[in-house]
């Protein structure tokens, strides 16, 4: 792939499962190379965002649009580390095998991986701070360091657009200073990077946007335009509380209820 | 040595002996998606599926193979047609498909004379009644279904550890997803005549499980498990041929006394 980094559009996009709509008419546009986060109460249909944005989830309506053209016709340019619950950690491959999987979109369908295809895993693990452990298997990794392993194979993806599903939730300080580091490496190539995380600290203080989310567009712009008191109280309701000296907080302490989907 | 080669003597013993080996290594190799995947009620089901087909063959005279072949797929693909987009979940799919086709072929071979003799053939197979153009099929239906997971084993690799990797690699999932759900239903109809349908299942997955043991890698645990499959072929053979039992029964015995070392020694060593 050659053509440039461009940009990504969504177009009153609702999306869902069967008969239920998650997300509801949800357009906004990433300029190539921003940082996106995506926030939202718990259920909030981040997930199903992701989902779409990969193209495992069909939308309703509306469209996905990546440098000029629809989701699909591109191969490869998007990236996704996946939540880790949603990894079989018991499947017999090793680190550099995972980030080898990223190459598979460029190497062709019956070919074998080239010089070139095992330098980049090389490449990838070395800058992710794994190379002790590319012969482990993946189980045997703590979590950080399976996050780790899975950001070398977005990287090993080259991808123009990198989906990463709450990263910061249950790593360690060194995984987070990592998947930081990547990002700013990543900003560089002009990677455009859309996060979604419940971290509304770093939401606001290292990302260039923030998506706010309930089901439907709440708010999207940078930190600051984002993150008021009426955007927040009609993202997340009851769970926002306000103090006298202005300060907010957003209480998630409960599990969500669990109406709208599975796994989200 | 007499001991070994004695039975080689009588040419129904080599070809029973190709046979079973064949379809070790290729239930073996196949199983090891099964046990990843986890598909072991898949297979299971799937083996006693092919029941009505081998019946229906069996009445009109035709060869089992095809008409085991025919019913394979056309279950294989209706399960994956009743549990799309998640109308019903795809283990009761598989419960009723499993449940119906079994019944049907239940009736239609007891509607047959030699009933008891003809069924305990087709549910723990017939390894020494391998004729010269049965091994062939088998031979030939076993290479292209092994050729076909070399050539594949990437796209099989990524669909079966990283279905949202296969998504944004754009790989064809629902089709290579059918194709495995084929290549496995060709699987089962390829070890009726050895070990049975039966029995075939459990080829599907003991090998498999006791190579996910002892590797951490999946070629390794395909090799592994390939050597355990053949293995446990000749194994159970020789003790079939030795003690007088049915040989699907001694197969599956010796893998699952495979299994119960590799299980035994992996918790010793956990241990140390």
């Amino acid at each position: 792939m050659t053509h440039t980094p461009h940009r990504l559009e969504v177009e009153n996009a609702s999306i869902g499962y069967g008969e239920k709509i998650i997300m509801r008419d949800l357009s906004f546009q990433v300029p190539h190379g921003a940082r996106v986060a995506v926030v939202g109460p718990n259920g909030a249909g981040k997930s199903t965002l992701f989902k779409a944005l990969v193209g495992i989830l069909p939308l309703k309506s509306g469209q996905i649009i990546i440098h000029g053209e629809s989701l699909g016709t591109h191969k490869d340019c998007v990236a996704y580390v996946p939540q880790r619950e949603d990894v079989d950690w018991r499947f017999p491959v090793t680190v550099s095998d995972v980030v080898m999987m990223g190459r598979f979109g460029q190497m062709g369908w019956w070919s074998q991986p080239s010089k070139t295809d095992k330098q980049i895993v090389r490449k990838s693990i070395e800058q992710m701070g794994i190379t002790d452990l590319a012969d482990l298997s993946i189980g045997q990794l703590s979590g950080g360091q399976q996050q780790r392993a899975f950001l070398a194979r977005a990287l090993a993806q080259e991808p123009h657009i990198l989906l990463m599903d709450e990263p910061f939730t249950g790593v360690d300080a060194t995984t987070q200073e990592v998947t930081f580091g990547l990002l700013d490496h990543l900003r560089e190539k002009m990677v455009t990077a859309i996060i979604s995380t419940h971290d509304l600290n770093l939401a606001a203080s290292r990302f260039d946007l923030v998506l706010l989310i309930n089901h439907r567009l709440i708010a999207y712009g940078t930190p600051q335009q984002v993150f008021t008191r009426e955007n927040l109280a009609s993202a997340f309701g009851n769970s926002l509380l306000v103090m006298e000296n202005g300060m907010m907080l957003v209480d998630e302490c409960c599990p969500p209820e669990e109406q709208f989907t599975i796994n989200d | 040595m007499n001991f070994l080669l004695e039975p080689l003597t009588y040419q129904f013993m080599q070809r029973g002996l190709f046979a079973s080996v064949i379809v070790g290594v290729l239930c073996a190799v196949m199983g090891t998606y099964v046990v990843l995947r986890g598909m072991a009620f898949l297979g299971d089901a799937m083996a006693h599926a092919i029941l009505p087909g081998v019946a229906i063959a069996y009445l009109l005279q035709g060869n089992l193979l095809v008409g085991a072949g025919v019913a394979a797929v056309i279950v294989a693909l209706s399960i994956g047609l009743f549990s799309r987009e998640g109308v019903v979940k795809e283990d009761t799919a598989i419960g009723i498909l499993f449940a119906a086709a079994l019944s049907l072929g239940v009736a239609l071979i007891s509607s047959m004379q030699t009933y008891a003799v003809d069924l305990s053939h087709i549910l723990f197979g017939n390894v020494l009644g391998v004729n010269s153009s049965d091994l062939w099929m088998i031979a030939i239906l076993s290479f292209m279904i092994l050729l076909t997971v070399g050539l594949f084993f990437k796209q099989f690799l990524v669909i079966s550890f990283d279905p949202v990797l296969a998504a944004t690699l754009r790989l064809p999932a629902e089709l290579l997803r059918n194709l495995m759900l084929v290549l496995l239903a060709l699987t089962v109809v390829v070890s009726l005549q050895t070990v049975g349908v039966s029995l075939a299942a459990a080829m599907l997955v003991t090998p498999a499980a006791t190579a996910y043991l002892l590797t951490r890698r999946l070629l390794p645990m395909m090799l592994v498990s390939a050597l355990i499959g053949a293995l446990s072929s000749v194994i159970g053979l020789y003790l079939s041929y030795y003690l007088n039992i049915v040989s699907g029964s001694t197969i599956v015995l010796t893998a699952t006394a495979f299994f119960l070392f590799a299980f035994l020694w992996k918790r010793i060593k956990s241990k140390q």
